[in-house]
């Protein structure tokens, strides 16, 4: 049942979805909808809860309350269709430095049951899609900051997933290697038809037709594109006046 | 292939890239032993009088009797030291890519045991070559007979090291696993002293030596490496093995465990 309904369903659906870290109350009824190949920025300072929400769609731990579903799969009653179809890129490093690139990309394939042969091809390939094709055989700590994020994205694309979530995956980077990384995932929506929810608190990384969902301590404030949010002031103006923060915190 | 297998491949072939890549490891794993072996061993000889006791069937070196006892420390310390990876892991953020692969946790904490495991073994055949050549000399059948004791001690170890990794926050607070579980559970065995040696001194003492699983882990060791079995020793090995492995398991579990409870910024 659940399988035919997930060829149509949204790339995630978050429903009312709470969570406590002890008594600290990290998300409160936040809902969220990113549909097929479309690219959604989810928007807060530090702190307001974007890494716990990522945490509770990737299953890491399960929220107190709602409903999380990747494509038409509930992340918790069938995680493993779930997680199968989300590439994710943390905030923090997921490669190993001591280990070339290629290496660690076999590895994280064989963590999707993708091995020998088709996992030698795919990792090509996703090397390709990022441009780092040069540089399999460097290990990780050798690359700059802006090719190892690539590399994430890479490790991140190696099953085909069909929702990526990114979490501040331009935090550290230069202006140059974070308009690297901006290109790169806006061409993998428009050429692999893959979704994104991406976690920023970077406007400068927001266009006006883009949805952003606006995520304030754990609370969702708005949840339209930008440029409706916006309404004839700069996004960082609708932003601090939306959030109540004080000027100089965008 | 099934993807179980490529899965379980992939987690083994990091592990042992990760080994080769750190030869230190590997070196100070054997040192570690053999600064016993050699030096504690050589000293206590004389110090130490040891009457007949199974499996031995005559009066042997102290040599003879602690080398089992440093077969169980090297594995005591593997098992530490995956446990510290994966606190390190869990640190820098690189064990999530881990936990969000889609195969069930109990099988990905289960493949990076094993995979532990069998480095850890690796290198206590390595050790055994050099007790071997130091002139400590086992039966031939009990090279192979000790195989599975090793394994199944790594394996009990090595669970005990996930459960401890799945409690501790901060990598600092790691020294605190040194002072409360790898020194107690070494020095309160059987690993360099006969029980009955303990017995003279304190019961007390004694009887917490026959109820640490490092003990039984040990003596498994022992008598496999002479072509027996102590089924005392083997049941309660495989007995906490399976508890500590269970434990470890809930405590990585999304729902139930408390390294859920660990909040991250953002």
């Amino acid at each position: 049942m659940q399988q035919s309904a997930a060829s149509n369903a949204a790339a995630l659906a978050v429903v009312g979805v709470s969570h406590r870290f002890g008594s600290v109350e990290a998300l409160r009824d936040v809902s969220l909808t990113v549909p097929q190949g479309s690219f959604c920025a989810l928007l807060g300072v530090n702190g307001a809860g974007k890494s716990t929400l990522f945490s509770l769609i990737t299953r890491l731990y399960d929220s107190t309350s709602g409903r999380i579903e990747v494509a038409g799969y509930d992340a918790r009653r069938a995680s493993r269709q779930a997680l199968a179809r989300i590439g994710v890129v943390f905030q923090s490093r997921a490669l190993d430095g001591d280990l070339t690139l290629t290496q660690n990309l076999a590895y994280h394939a064989a963590l999707h049951g993708i091995g020998g042969a088709a996992a030698r091809a795919r990792v090509a390939e996703v090397l390709a899609l990022v441009g780092l094709h040069d540089r399999a055989a460097a290990r990780v700590s050798t690359l700059s900051g802006g090719q190892k994020r690539r590399a994430e994205i890479a490790r991140a694309l190696l099953h085909r997933p069909q929702l990526l979530l990114l979490d501040e995956a331009t935090a550290g980077l230069d202006v140059r290697a974070r308009a690297d990384v901006m290109t790169l995932v806006r061409g993998l929506i428009a050429t692999q038809g893959v979704s994104c929810l991406w976690a920023t608190h970077i406007l400068d990384e927001i266009l006006p037709a883009d949805h952003v969902v606006v995520l304030h301590r754990g609370r969702v404030l708005a949840d339209t594109t930008a440029a409706v949010i916006s309404a004839g002031q700069t996004l960082a103006e609708a932003f601090l006046q939306l959030t109540g923060l004080p000027e100089g915190a965008a | 292939m099934s993807g179980w297998v490529i899965a379980f491949g992939g987690i083994l072939r990091r592990e042992v890239l990760r080994f080769a890549r750190q030869r230190e490891r590997f070196l100070a794993a054997l040192v570690r032993p053999l600064v016993w072996l050699f030096i504690f061993a050589a000293g206590f000889r004389s110090v130490l009088g040891l009457s007949i006791t199974p499996p031995y069937k005559t009066y042997i070196l102290y040599e003879i009797y602690v080398t089992p006892g440093l077969c169980g420390m090297i594995l005591l310390f593997a098992g530490m030291q995956s446990s510290l990876s994966m606190v390190y892991d869990r640190e820098t953020g690189a064990m999530r890519s881990l936990l969000v692969s889609p195969f069930p946790r109990w099988f990905l904490l289960g493949s990076k045991l094993v995979a532990a495991v069998m480095v850890a073994v690796l290198q206590v055949y390595a050790f055994l070559l050099i007790a071997l050549i130091w002139g400590i000399r086992p039966p031939l059948v009990g090279f192979v007979a000790v195989l599975p004791a090793l394994v199944l001690a790594g394996v009990m170890l090595g669970a005990l090291g996930l459960l401890i990794s799945s409690a501790i926050r901060q990598l600092e607070n790691f020294a605190g696993v040194m002072n409360f579980v790898i020194f107690p559970m070494f020095f309160a065995s059987s690993a360099l002293y006969p029980l009955w040696r303990m017995k003279e001194s304190s019961l007390l003492l004694y009887h917490i030596c026959r109820i640490n699983p490092f003990t039984h882990a040990v003596e498994l060791i022992r008598f496999a490496l002479y072509g027996q079995l102590s089924m005392l020793s083997l049941a309660v090995t495989a007995g906490c093995a399976v508890v500590f492995f269970a434990a470890t398991v809930v405590m990585y579990d999304p729902a139930k465990g408390l390294w859920r409870g660990k909040r991250v910024a953002g």
